[in-house]
C-alpha cells in the first residue's frame, strides 16, 4: 500500500519534470522558426546592390534599401544626441541622491516612461513636433526614439554607479579633489562599461521600433539626410513592404528583416561582451 | 591651490550640481507634459462624447460618431488570451531554469535564446505572423468550420504570447529565485519529491511575485502595436468571436492616425492614446510595487 503510494509520487514527479522540459523546449520553437524564415528568405535577397541602391518602383526587379539603412542611422543619431547626455546626468543624479522628493518622482517617471506604449510616444512627437514644423520629419522621429532611450540609460547608469564602492569616492575626496571632479574623473570612468552597455541596449531597443515612426519620420522612397524632411527607416520599410501586395517587395522586406535582426542581435551581443569582459570588479 | 582656482572649482561645482538637477527635472517635466498634451488634445472628444465614448461600439469617421468599445474589447481579448497562452510556457521556463537545470550548457542556451527572443523587433514578429502563421490559421479555421480569415483576434493573441513569454519568464525566474532555500530544503528533508516542492512550496510562496509578473506582461501586451496591427485584420466592428478580425486600441491608432482628418477624429484617436497611457501606467506601477514588496520581504 505504502509502496504503491510512493510509486505514484515518483511517477507524478517524473511526469512533471517531462512536462516542464517539453513546455520549455516548445517555447523555443517560434524563435527557431522566425530565425529560420528570416535567414532562408532574407539571406538570398542581400547583395551589394541591395545595400547600396534605392528602392525601385513597383514592377521593376531589383533595387535596394540604402535609404532605409541611412535613415535608420540618422534617426538613431538624432535620438542619441539629447538622450545620452540627459540620461547619464539624470542617472548620476539618481545614484547621488537616493532619498528625497525629486529622486522619488524621477524614479517613478522613469518607470512610467519605460512602460509607456511606443505608439503613445509617437502621438506625442506628432503633437509637439510634426504639427509645429508643419510636416513629417526625421527630427520628430528621432526625438520620439530619444524619449524611448531615456529610461534605459537612466536606469543602467544608476544601477552601475550604485555598485561602485563609496571608498573609491571617499579616497578621491580625501585627496582634496572637488566633488564634481570626483564624479566626472573617478566615479563615471569606473562605471563606463555599464553605462556603455546601457547605451547599446537602448539603441538596440529603438533600432527596431516602428510604431513611433509611423506618423513622425513617416518614410520616404528617396535618399534623405535632411533632418527636417521625412526619412525612411528599416522597420518602416519592412512594415510598408510586408503589407504591400507585391511579391518583389516581400522579398526586399525579408532581406531588410535579415539586416535589422542582425544589427539588433549584434548590438545585444556586443553589450553582453562588454559587461562580461570589462565588468567593474572591486 | 590658488584662490582663483578655488573660485573656479566652486563655480564648476555649482554648474555641475545644476546640470544634474536640470536633467532630473527635465525627465519629470517630460512625463507631466506627455500626460498634459494627451489630455488637452483629447478635450474635444471628451466634451462631445463623454462617457459614451467607452460604451459606444460605432466608429464612423464619415458621420463623425466615435465610440471605442470595439477597440477596448479587442484589446482586452487579445491581451487576456495571450496571457493565458503564455502562462504555462513562461512558468515552465522559469521552473526549468530555476530548479531543474540551474547551470550548464542547456541552461545558458535556453537563457540566451529567451533573451534573443525579447530583442527581436515587433514588426518582424508581425511580418513572420502575416506570412507563416496566418496561412496556418486559415487552414485551421477551415477545418473548424469558421470563416477562414486567417487574420483576427486569435492570431494576434498567438503572436503576442510568443512576444511576452521571455518577459514573463524572466520575472517569474527572478521571483522564484527569491524563495529561501531553507524552506525548500526542509521539504526535501521530509521526503518530498521535486514536483511536490515546486507545486506546494515554491509556487505558493512566489504567488504574489508571479501575479506581479503577469501584470507587467499584461502592460506589455496592451501597448504592443506593430505585430498586432499586422495580423489582427483591422476591422472596426465589435468582434463576434475570437476568430473574427478586430482592432486593438494601439492598432487603430497606428492605422488611422495619419489619415485622421478633422479635429474630432484626431481627438478621438488621441483619447484612445490617453486611455492606453493611463491603463498601462497604472498596471505597471501596481506590478512594480508588488515586486519591490516581495523582494524586500525575501
Amino acid at each position: 500500500m505504502d509502496r504503491e503510494r510512493i510509486k505514484m509520487r515518483v511517477v507524478k514527479d517524473r511526469g512533471f519534470e517531462v512536462m516542464v522540459i517539453l513546455l520549455s523546449l516548445f517555447s523555443m520553437v517560434p524563435l527557431v522558426l522566425i530565425l529560420f524564415y528570416i535567414l532562408r528568405n532574407g539571406f538570398s535577397a542581400i547583395s551589394w546592390e541591395f545595400l547600396t541602391e534605392l528602392p525601385r518602383p513597383v514592377g521593376e526587379e531589383g533595387g535596394g534599401i540604402a535609404n532605409a539603412i541611412v535613415g535608420s542611422f540618422l534617426l538613431v543619431f538624432v535620438a542619441s544626441l539629447p538622450a545620452i547626455p540627459i540620461g547619464i546626468t539624470a542617472g548620476v543624479y539618481l545614484s547621488e541622491n537616493q532619498k528625497g522628493k525629486l529622486p522619488y518622482l524621477l524614479r517613478l517617471a522613469v518607470e512610467v516612461l519605460q512602460g509607456t506604449p511606443s505608439i503613445v510616444i509617437g502621438i506625442i512627437a506628432y503633437l509637439w513636433l510634426v504639427i509645429a514644423m508643419g510636416g513629417f520629419s526625421a527630427v520628430s522621429g528621432g526625438i520620439a526614439l530619444g524619449i524611448m532611450m531615456l529610461p534605459v540609460i537612466v536606469r543602467t547608469t544608476e544601477e552601475t554607479l550604485r555598485l561602485i564602492p563609496d571608498t573609491l569616492k571617499e579616497a578621491s575626496l580625501a585627496l582634496g579633489v572637488p566633488y564634481y571632479r570626483t564624479i566626472v574623473k573617478v566615479v563615471i570612468p569606473a562605471g563606463l562599461s555599464g553605462i556603455t552597455t546601457g547605451i547599446l541596449i537602448s539603441v538596440a531597443r529603438i533600432a527596431g521600433e516602428t510604431a513611433p515612426l509611423l506618423f513622425t519620420a513617416f518614410g520616404n522612397p528617396f535618399m534623405n539626410v535632411n533632418i527636417i524632411k521625412p526619412v525612411n527607416a528599416l522597420p518602416l520599410l519592412i512594415y510598408n513592404y510586408a503589407t504591400s501586395p507585391y511579391p518583389e517587395w516581400h522579398r526586399i522586406a525579408w532581406g531588410a528583416s535579415c539586416i535589422l535582426v542582425g544589427l539588433v542581435l549584434l548590438l545585444n551581443l556586443v553589450a553582453r561582451i562588454i559587461v562580461g569582459r570589462w565588468k567593474v570588479q572591486f | 591651490m590658488g584662490s582663483a582656482q578655488r573660485v573656479s572649482a566652486q563655480g564648476g561645482e555649482g554648474v555641475f550640481q545644476k546640470t544634474l538637477l536640470l536633467s532630473a527635472l527635465a525627465i519629470v517635466v517630460l512625463l507631466a507634459a506627455i500626460f498634459l498634451s494627451l489630455f488637452l488634445h483629447s478635450v474635444p472628444s471628451l466634451r462631445d462624447f463623454g462617457f459614451s465614448f467607452l460604451v459606444n461600439k460605432t466608429w464612423n469617421p464619415v458621420s463623425r460618431e466615435f465610440g471605442a468599445l470595439s477597440f477596448l474589447v479587442g484589446t482586452l481579448l487579445t491581451s487576456c488570451l495571450s496571457l493565458i497562452i503564455c502562462l504555462p510556457f513562461s512558468l515552465a521556463i522559469s521552473i526549468f531554469l530555476g530548479e531543474y537545470c540551474i547551470e550548464g550548457l542547456l541552461s545558458s542556451f535556453l537563457k540566451n535564446v529567451t533573451e534573443l527572443l525579447a530583442g527581436i523587433p515587433s514588426v518582424i514578429y508581425g511580418f513572420w505572423g502575416l506570412f507563416v502563421l496566418v496561412p496556418v490559421m486559415r487552414k485551421l479555421e477551415m477545418k473548424l468550420g469558421v470563416a477562414p480569415y486567417g487574420v483576427g483576434i486569435i492570431t494576434a493573441s498567438l503572436i503576442l504570447s510568443v512576444m511576452i513569454v521571455p518577459y514573463a519568464a524572466s520575472i517569474a525566474r527572478e521571483v522564484i529565485s527569491l524563495v529561501p532555500s531553507d524552506i525548500k530544503e526542509a521539504a526535501y528533508s521530509l521526503g518530498a519529491t521535486k514536483q511536490e516542492v515546486i507545486t506546494r512550496i515554491i509556487l505558493p510562496y512566489a504567488r504574489s511575485g508571479i501575479l506581479a509578473g503577469i501584470l507587467l506582461a499584461l502592460g506589455r501586451a496592451l501597448g504592443e502595436t506593430m505585430a498586432v496591427t499586422m495580423v489582427i485584420g483591422n476591422s472596426n466592428l465589435l468582434p463576434q468571436s475570437i476568430f473574427s478580425p478586430g482592432n486593438t486600441m494601439a492598432s487603430v491608432i497606428a492605422n488611422e492616425f495619419t489619415e485622421a482628418t478633422g479635429r474630432i477624429y484626431l481627438s478621438s484617436l488621441i483619447e484612445i492614446g490617453l486611455l492606453l497611457f493611463l491603463v498601462t501606467t497604472v498596471i505597471n506601477i501596481i506590478g512594480k510595487m508588488i515586486i519591490s514588496r516581495v523582494s524586500v520581504e525575501a
